[in-house]
Order: structure tokens, then sequence, then C-alpha cells
């Protein structure tokens, strides 16, 4: 029978098909874990005297609360440390495998276990975190879930879940230059709102995905639940097994031909049929950024800010007009001429090699705009270490940007990484939720370029504007930066504990 | 999850309605990283009252509690249930309870019992004239007896059954727990496993400091 792809999965990790309106149940193939949402599903495991079930399909790294400065000195905000420790404790009792700070494995839990190579395309994937559909971008069905699912799995490797809708998100086209993959999921969001995939799997397919580098393609799966949607997926291709190939939990020799056959059928089949479609031109896009409080308030960035009075819907017009007021905006005004305070580079959104490198491309020779702090933190220990193995660190620190190491950071503050009260960001995170980013902070979420440029010219800028004042950056050969993913992939390398 | 067929212990009576899930325990309590020791935090901000009922000391040891109508309402914070169950409660009983309260309950193993509110006057009226009055709870004939009276709650077949049988969500899954290992037999070899761990080599990484 003719099959979309997140069917396909979901029937792969079929355990048992529930009756009369009974869950199917999941089999889960990896879970990752951190120290936020994990702490009670584990004390829920000791009161009932279970164990985990599958510790060799369980992992945890530590990152959200983590600081990105003084790593090695204890951890001074006391829920934290409490968080982190609790998390420490339990893998050690359980026996699950950790990633603690300081290691060179320790980073966002969506970047390691992509980097680690256990992530691979058609796996169901859980974390008790949102942006677990990152992972979809291999070609897998991932999502996230609370806490007590989180126990769930840890006992049974499983989950009751009811079957998703399907969507099908298609991307016509090409990208402009000057514009990334994060232009079209803001661009989509904007497109279908905060709530238009809720109860749906969408699949992103069309030329202008295929495209995309993988992490250009992770960018894209991640932000789907800004969407609504429970996961985002993209087809498996040869960019998806040249990305895989090599790294250190990646099949090898006769596994990895079977793995890549295997991979080959997880496609959506032609005469397959979506719950829904929407259509999207690549061609058409500029830069993007949100000017309001939800990731679909965002506009191009040559528009001005909405003025409520002309929109229409009362309930879009009502929540404009709030977060105009919150975001410190005048309804009309150019959002080039927002100035912000901060730009924060990082997150499991836009924190990998590939944007610390298209920035540093961008920012190379030039020094950041007086009135601006500028926030670097690589997505993992790896992808510093990268970084600093190319020299980029150089050029973020010669720009007058702060280099940190690896975590979720000023993405949502619950480390030391905040805003202060009134203080504006352009970030390359996912949520622009009031204070989010701090108590009263001001987001704007942007691509990695508009990041670099805004760096640069203290306002919300693309790499367009930048030519205006200094023709240099007209031959900017921003197209060439996707490519050559975290390496060094020598599987010589590769060590097993 | 303990099985529950009877239980008689100490009957609570609340005087209110729309007690949601924040007057049960303040999101300041959510915070900590365990499951138990939440007793402190059910109805925190009202505990620092001393006319309140469950700092009487006929009361204080109460493990059913009558509430009035609308009984969980508000946000779906699980540890609304945790903190009723540490304090040491196995039945609520009201005339109507919010749909995630009551989903959260039967998942915990803490009986939700809707009953009219005629008869939940008749019990206030009997535990408030005589404190510290014992209710017997019989789930296998749902009903609830306080001295000589004895009255009627709803509770659904699914949920009746499963704190009968002891079973939580974990232990519905592990009822199927052939399915799983079958399935776990048939999976590709390809699959990657956590464990060994392989990595690149360790590396030493620098601490970032304040500029």
């Amino acid at each position: 029978m003719a099959g979309t792809l997140a069917e396909k999965v979901w029937n792969d990790h079929l355990v048992r098909r529930g009756s009369n309106g009974e869950p199917d149940l999941i089999y889960i193939d990896l879970h990752l874990l951190h120290e936020v949402t994990s702490p009670q599903a584990f004390e829920g495991l000791r009161l009932a005297g279970r164990q985990v079930r599958r510790t060799d399909l369980t992992m945890a790294t530590e990152d959200h609360n983590t600081p990105t400065l003084d790593i090695d000195l204890p951890i001074a905000d006391l829920t934290s440390r409490t968080q982190i420790d609790t998390l420490r404790n339990n893998a050690k009792e359980f026996g699950v495998r950790i990633h603690s700070l300081g290691d060179a494995d320790q980073g966002i839990v969506h970047q390691v276990g992509p980097q680690l190579g256990l992530t691979q395309p058609g796996m169901t994937v859980v974390c008790g975190d949102s942006h677990t559909s990152t992972h979809g971008a291999f070609g897998g069905l991932a999502f996230g879930i609370g806490t007590s699912e989180v126990e769930h799995v840890l006992a049974t490797q499983t989950l009751p879940l009811q079957p998703f809708k399907t969507m099908a998100i298609n991307v016509h086209g090409e990208l402009p230059p000057g514009t990334t993959s994060k232009d079209i999921i803001l661009a989509i969001i904007a497109k279908i709102g905060t709530g238009g995939g809720q109860g749906y799997v969408l699949e992103y397919r069309g030329e202008a995905i295929r495209k995309l580098s993988m992490e250009a393609r992770m960018t894209i799966c991640n932000m789907s639940i800004e969407a609504g949607a429970r996961a985002g997926m993209i087809a498996p291709d040869d960019t998806t097994f040249e990305y895989l190939k090599g790294r250190p939990h990646a099949p090898e020799g006769a596994d990895w031909d079977a793995a890549v056959e295997y991979w080959r059928t997880l496609k959506t089949d032609d005469d397959a049929v979506f719950d829904t479609e929407v259509d999207l031109n690549a061609s058409d896009l500029e830069p993007f950024v949100t000017w309001g409080t939800n990731p679909g308030q965002g506009l191009p960035l040559s528009a001005n800010v909405p003025v409520p009075e002309e929109i229409a819907d009362e309930n879009d017009r009502i929540a404009a007009e709030r977060a105009i007021e919150y975001m410190g905006l005048t309804p009309g005004q150019p959002l080039r001429d927002i100035k912000v305070d901060t730009v924060f580079m990082g997150s499991c959104t836009n924190g990998r090699i590939e944007d610390l490198r298209t920035i540093a491309k961008v920012i190379k020779g030039h020094v950041k705009h007086p009135d601006v702090r500028v926030l670097v933190v690589p997505a993992s220990a790896r992808v510093r270490l990268q970084a600093e193995a190319e020299g980029l660190d150089q050029i973020f620190k010669d720009f007058g940007a702060e280099w940190r190491n690896a975590g979720c950071s000023m993405c949502l503050g619950m480390n030391p990484d905040q805003l202060a009260p009134g203080e504006r960001s352009a970030s390359t995170s996912n949520r622009n939720f009031e204070g989010r980013q701090g108590k009263g902070g001001r987001t704007h979420l942007v691509s990695p370029l508009v990041a670099a440029a805004t760096a640069i010219r203290g306002t919300l800028s693309s790499v367009a504007d930048l030519a205006e004042n200094d023709p240099s950056f007209a031959n900017l050969d921003i197209d060439a930066i996707d490519g050559s993913p975290l390496a060094p992939l020598d599987p010589n390398l590769i060590v097993q504990v | 999850m303990e099985k529950f067929t009877t239980h008689t212990g100490v009957g609570v009576p609340l005087r209110r309605s729309n007690v949601d899930t924040d007057q049960i325990i303040p999101a300041v309590y959510l915070k900590r990283v365990t499951r138990t020791g939440f007793e402190d935090a059910l109805f925190a901000a009202w505990r620092s009252d001393p006319e309140f009922v469950l700092n009487q000391d006929e009361y204080r040891s109460g493990s059913v509690l009558v509430a009035g109508p609308d009984f969980g309402t508000g946000s779906s914070r699980e540890h609304a249930v945790w903190a009723l169950k540490d304090y040491g409660f196995k039945a609520v009983f009201a005339s109507r309870f919010a749909d995630i309260f009551r989903g959260n309950s039967g998942k915990q193993g803490l009986l939700a019992g809707i009953m009219a509110q005629e008869d939940i006057e008749l019990l206030w009226k009997i535990l408030e004239t005589k404190p510290g009055t014992e209710i017997t709870v019989d789930l296998e004939q749902r009903t609830a007896t306080a001295d000589d009276v004895t009255v009627p709650f709803q509770l659904d077949d699914y949920t009746r059954w499963r704190l009968m049988e002891g079973l939580d969500d974990i232990g519905l899954t592990l009822q199927h727990e052939e399915d799983i290992a079958a399935f776990e037999a048939k999976r590709a070899s390809y699959k990657p496993k956590t464990l060994p761990a392989k990595h690149l080599p360790k590396v030493d990484i620098e601490a970032a400091r304040p500029a």
C-alpha cells in the first residue's frame, strides 16, 4: 500500500496496534536525556523499583542549565547545580551514558546525537525537549515528550501513541543569495501560523530542500514545533548518507550497505496522499525576521512593523498590539531601523559549524558595532573544537565577540546568559516568547547571515545592506558555505569505550 | 502502583469550589528534582491559616478528601496529584473534576470519584459534626461509607480496573512485554546503540572566561 515517509517509519516501529481507541504501542530507537526534564522520571523508576530497559539506546548530555563561562568551576546557581548533579547521579545509578560539562562530547542534545552518528534515517527518536524534531532531518520520526513519558520510555523503550496526520510542505525553486534555511522555516511558520501544524507530522519536500546541506535541514526540522507540529521530517538521500558515513556510531562494512539499502526505501510513495499540502517558493524569499512575540510573527526584512489597525482578524490584531507594545516598537516602523543591544549566535537551531563558518565569512576583518554585545555559543564542545581548529574563534574574538563554551545558553536563559529587562536581541535561536531570553527581554529571530550583518551595523540588517557602505561585501561568496560538515571523519580515530 | 480495593481513613471536608492546581500546589514548588516529598507544598497558601481544615488536629491525618465542585482546574501539572498522594490522600470526591486532573489522578493511582453534590453535603455534615470520622471507600461497589451513611460515586470502568489491578501506564505497557521483546528480537543489526560508547578521542576543553 502506498504510504508517506511518516507512515512508513510509524509502521516499522509498531510493537502492537491498538484497537477500540486504544493507542498504538511504538518502539523507540533512541532516547536522549538532559538535566531538566529527567529527574522525576528517574525518581519514578526508583519508587516503582524499575530499571532502564535499554541503557544501550539511551544517552544523556548536560545542556539547558550549563554555564558557558568558567565551566571548570562549581556552578554558581544552586537550582542548576542540583539538576546537573541529579542527572550525573541518575546516570551512574542506572548505567546511562552521559556526556558532562567539560567532556568533548558535551553539548546541546540535538547536536550531540547527530554528530556522534546516533541519529540515523528511519529511526524513532525522543527526548524531553520540544526541539527533538531536529532529528527528523535524517528521515526519522523525532519528537519531544513530557516527564511521565520520559519515565515510560526509560522503563519500556516504547510509547503508547495515537497516529498523527501528515502534511507535505513543498518548497520549490532555489534560495536566493543572502538567504538560508532559517528564512525558509520562518517563512513557513509565518504562512501557516504557530498552530498550523497542530496534530501533524510535517514532511519538507521539493527542490529547495533537496539542495540543502544536512545541517541546514536540521535548522528547518528543528523549528517544526514552532508551527505547532509534533514532528518534521525530510526523506534521506545521498546528502544524508554522506553526513553519516564514518561517524562514530554509523554502521560499518556490510551493516552500512544493508542500512543504506533500507534508508533508500524511506521516502513517500508517488501515489501516497497527505492529509494537507502547503506550497512555498524559495526563489521569492528574502531574509526573514520576527517582529513580535511568537515565531509566526515574522516578515521579510524589507517590510515594516505591522500597523494593527490594518489587520482584519480581531485576534491577530489584538495579538499584534500586545506584541508591538512588549517589543517596544512603533507600528509602521521599518524593520531595518530596529537597533539591537545583543546578537546571540548559537542554539540547536543555528549553533552548528556551518553556521559559525557562515558568520565568520561575513565578519572576518571587521569589528562589531560598538553598542552591540555579541555572544557566540557553539552547539557542542566538538563544534567549538572544530571552529578553533579552523581559526574561526580568532575571527570572532578579533570582531569583538565573546567566544563561549557549548550549551543552550541565551536561547532560553536558564543559565546566566540572559537579556536584561528591555534589552533587545537579534538571535539565531528558535523562540521569541515574552521573557524567554530573560525577564523583559525582546527577541528578534534571525538567520546567521542576518545576525552577522546586524552585529556589524547595529540594526537589523541583511548582508546586502552591508554592501551599501562597504563594496567589499558585495563579493562575499556566501553561497559556497554549506558543505563539509563537522570533521574529522577518519574512522581510525574513533575510540570505543 | 498499589492495588486499590477498599480504603478506610479520616475524611476531610474541603468546603471550597474551583480549587485549581495552583492552589493545590503553587508553581514555585515545581523547580524540585524529586517526585516525592511534596506534602509540605499541598495547599501551601492555606496551610498558614490556623482555621484551615488540615491544620485542625482531628483532620490532620486525613486520607479521604471531600471537596466542592470543579476540583483540579487550571495548569496540567502532575505535581498536584503527587502533592495529594504525598500528604497521604488515597481518594478525592467532588461533584465535578477538571479533565486533565482526573486523567492524571487515574495514571498516578489517586482515586478521583464523582459524587452527587447532595451526597457531598451529607458527608460534609457528618465530618464536621464529628471531626475525625473515618470514611470507608469500597472501589468494588463504588461506594463511600461514613457512620451509617453509604453513598455511591462514579468512576469509569477502565480507570476502576486499572486502580484495582494497580496498573499505571508503564504497568499497562509491560503487560505487553512479550510483544516488546519479540519486536526487539527482530530489530536490524545496523541500528545504532549508545553502548559501548564510541567517539572521537578525548580532548581537553578550555574553559571560556569573562572578558
